[in-house]
């Protein structure tokens, strides 16, 4: 498989034809839900997101929904992002957030964690794009996104 | 210098550089030679974000440090007397290049920059600095500032800025569907109320050619100063600003064979002579005393601390090597390569951003080989990228250009662009990888 192909796998062509989450979600806030926003730009190409989360009191995130333009690389990274997150407690989302920038830092090594590769599911498909500096960014949109919504949730306050 | 190559002017039917020139063009710079991406020959489409420099470039910079390395303009032993010597024979070549007076150009780090000088003059000038001579550069509330909804960030944002600080106004000329500026409504955006209008010669997003001639004249006719962001044009084809008849001109260094780092501000000798500083410090200065300074006479009083001085010398050899080539030639081969180029429009699903044809508004030159697309149903980073793996360097993104893309509906473009060392082939593999490119991503 050449690198480019390495970069563009089927799943990710799959994510960013049919994308999950697409679509934003009047946010829940009720039943002592709490909800957030929030707006990524990448300043140099363009590329955005407006991303809501959902969480429930117990911490658990229930939903997450989006809007986004931006390449193949940025919007397949937030629909697999969206997959993985769901029914997540505050405390894996943070683990999957550090294991996905590790792996973006990984030069296209990949983890070398079968645990943890097991845990990132799809979004291991993301290996290919760490061996291209440029795009790297691209693929970690949508995870600033989630942090960021959920800061203005409040929910990483209260856990 | 190396080149061989000579196009005569005046001979209309001469092809733009023969392959034997355009063979001995590309010897001059070394890192064409090199390969990307496993061993793939590069094909560098990217000049209109920086060019590649020849080896006369680099080695004038080598030179200097090697040889003459001293600071200018002071000292009085011989290493001074020469670094001076080759900074202003720089500006010299620099100025003829251009069809300025030496006195007018003035050494900025880049064509930001020299914008930026021009848009705090009317700030300082605004406050009062400058005395009677800066009254042309005094701003009042209600005037206005006109530029054009294609331009580059550099010559858009230090315009905002100057309307926020100052209370005059931002409008701009619209661009129509093909890309060009639609000067429809000219009279009526540029009245007497404009105190400046700025715009681009070529955009860096169309390749369209400005009617600088239509421009300057609607300006001279309300008494408004002319800013021309010439970045793209110095590079690409004759330019002569005395006879273009703008007041203010930028362009880089970088874009034009010469190092990054240097670039200039070319401004009418009697406007740079009534225009306040800026930039402020050393060697700009005429008397200091604790309470106050009097400022030396331009193009100094705009070259404020340790000037750039290699990057000069290197800037003025570019200048030099782009002469020697004959800029009417380099022209042609320009126009050449746009016709190559715009073929892409052919391919299905490609739309070009931009005009497909020299229907320009009676300019001689009227496009040049820059050109953006959108692939649908792919986005341009997608596109570069597949690009990229076949050895070809386009540009992706907005092109610091983001309301010409929201004017076009786009977030995004790919774009392709030539220097004096692209060939024809290179356009053609271009083409044909650009073909290959919605097949890739299984776009219906």
């Amino acid at each position: 498989m050449s690198t480019l192909e390495q970069m563009y796998q089927q799943v990710i062509l799959d994510h960013a034809k049919r994308p999950v989450g697409h679509g934003l979600v009047d946010l829940a806030g009720s039943h002592g839900h709490l909800a957030g926003e929030s707006h990524q730009v990448n300043p140099t190409c363009g590329d955005e997101v407006t991303l809501r989360v959902d969480v429930t009191p117990e911490g658990t995130v229930a939903g997450v929904s989006w809007e986004g333009q931006g390449c193949s690389i940025s919007q397949a990274s937030v629909s697999v992002m969206t997959s993985l997150v769901k029914g997540a407690d505050l405390a894996e989302v943070a683990r999957l957030d550090g294991l996905f920038h590790d792996l973006m830092s990984s030069r296209g090594k990949g983890l070398d964690d079968d645990d943890a590769e097991d845990a990132l599911g799809d979004a291991t498909a993301f290996t290919g794009v760490s061996q291209y500096p440029a795009r790297i960014k691209c693929a970690l949109l949508g995870w600033a996104a989630l942090k960021d919504s959920l800061a203005r949730s409040g929910a990483l306050a209260t856990s | 210098m190396t080149t061989t190559a000579t196009v005569r002017p005046d001979d209309a039917s001469a092809t733009a550089l023969s392959t034997t020139e355009l063979a001995a063009v590309r010897a001059d710079f070394p890192l064409l030679e090199r390969t990307v991406r496993g061993g793939k020959p590069l094909v560098y489409l990217d000049s209109a974000a920086t060019s590649q420099k020849p080896q006369v470039v680099l080695d004038a910079e080598v030179d200097f440090y090697e040889q003459r390395n001293a600071a200018v303009h002071r000292g009085a032993h011989q290493l001074a007397e020469e670094a001076t010597e080759a900074f202003e024979q720089a500006r010299a070549a620099v100025a003829a290049f251009v069809g300025a007076d030496e006195a007018e150009i003035v050494w900025q780090p880049g064509a930001t920059a020299a914008i930026n000088v021009v848009a705090y003059a009317f700030s300082n000038a605004t406050l009062g600095r400058g005395g009677d001579a800066a009254e042309r550069f005094r701003l009042a509330p209600g005037d206005e500032i006109v530029v054009t909804e294609a331009e580059h960030h550099a010559n858009l944002v230090p315009w905002q800025e100057l309307c926020a600080r100052t209370g005059a106004v931002l409008r701009w000329i619209p661009v129509s569907d093909d890309g060009r500026l639609d000067l429809t409504n000219l009279d009526a955006l540029v009245t007497e109320r404009t105190r400046v209008l700025a715009f681009g010669h070529v955009s860096n997003v169309t390749g369209a050619v400005a009617p600088v001639a239509t421009l300057v004249a609607a300006a001279r006719r309300v008494g408004a100063l002319t800013v021309l962001d010439a970045c793209q044009s110095v590079p690409n084809m004759p330019v002569d600003l005395h006879e273009l008849g703008v007041d203010f001109a930028a362009f880089s260094g970088h874009k034009m064979l010469g190092p990054t780092g240097v670039g200039a501000l070319y401004g009418r000798r009697e406007l740079l002579e009534a225009m306040p500083p800026t930039v402020t410090g050393g060697s700009m200065v005429e008397v200091v005393t604790m309470e106050s300074t009097t400022y030396a006479p331009p193009p100094q009083r705009f070259e404020a601390g340790t000037q750039m001085v290699a990057q000069a010398v290197g800037m003025g050899c570019a200048a030099q090597y782009l002469d020697e080539l004959g800029m009417e030639g380099v022209a042609r081969h320009e126009t050449e390569l746009a016709a190559e180029m715009l073929k892409i429009a052919d391919i299905p699903g490609v739309r070009v951003i931009g005009p497909l044809g020299a229907d320009g508004a009676g300019e001689e030159i009227s496009r040049l080989a820059v050109v953006s697309f959108v692939v649908d149903g792919v986005h341009a980073h997608d596109v570069g990228q597949v690009l990229d793996d076949k050895g070809i360097a386009v540009r992706v993104g907005h092109h610091c250009a983001q309301p010409l893309h929201r004017r076009f509906g786009v977030a995004a473009t790919a774009r392709a662009s030539a220097s004096v060392y692209t060939t024809v082939e290179e356009v053609v593999a271009f083409r044909e990888a650009l073909a290959g490119v919605r097949a890739f991503f299984g776009a219906e």
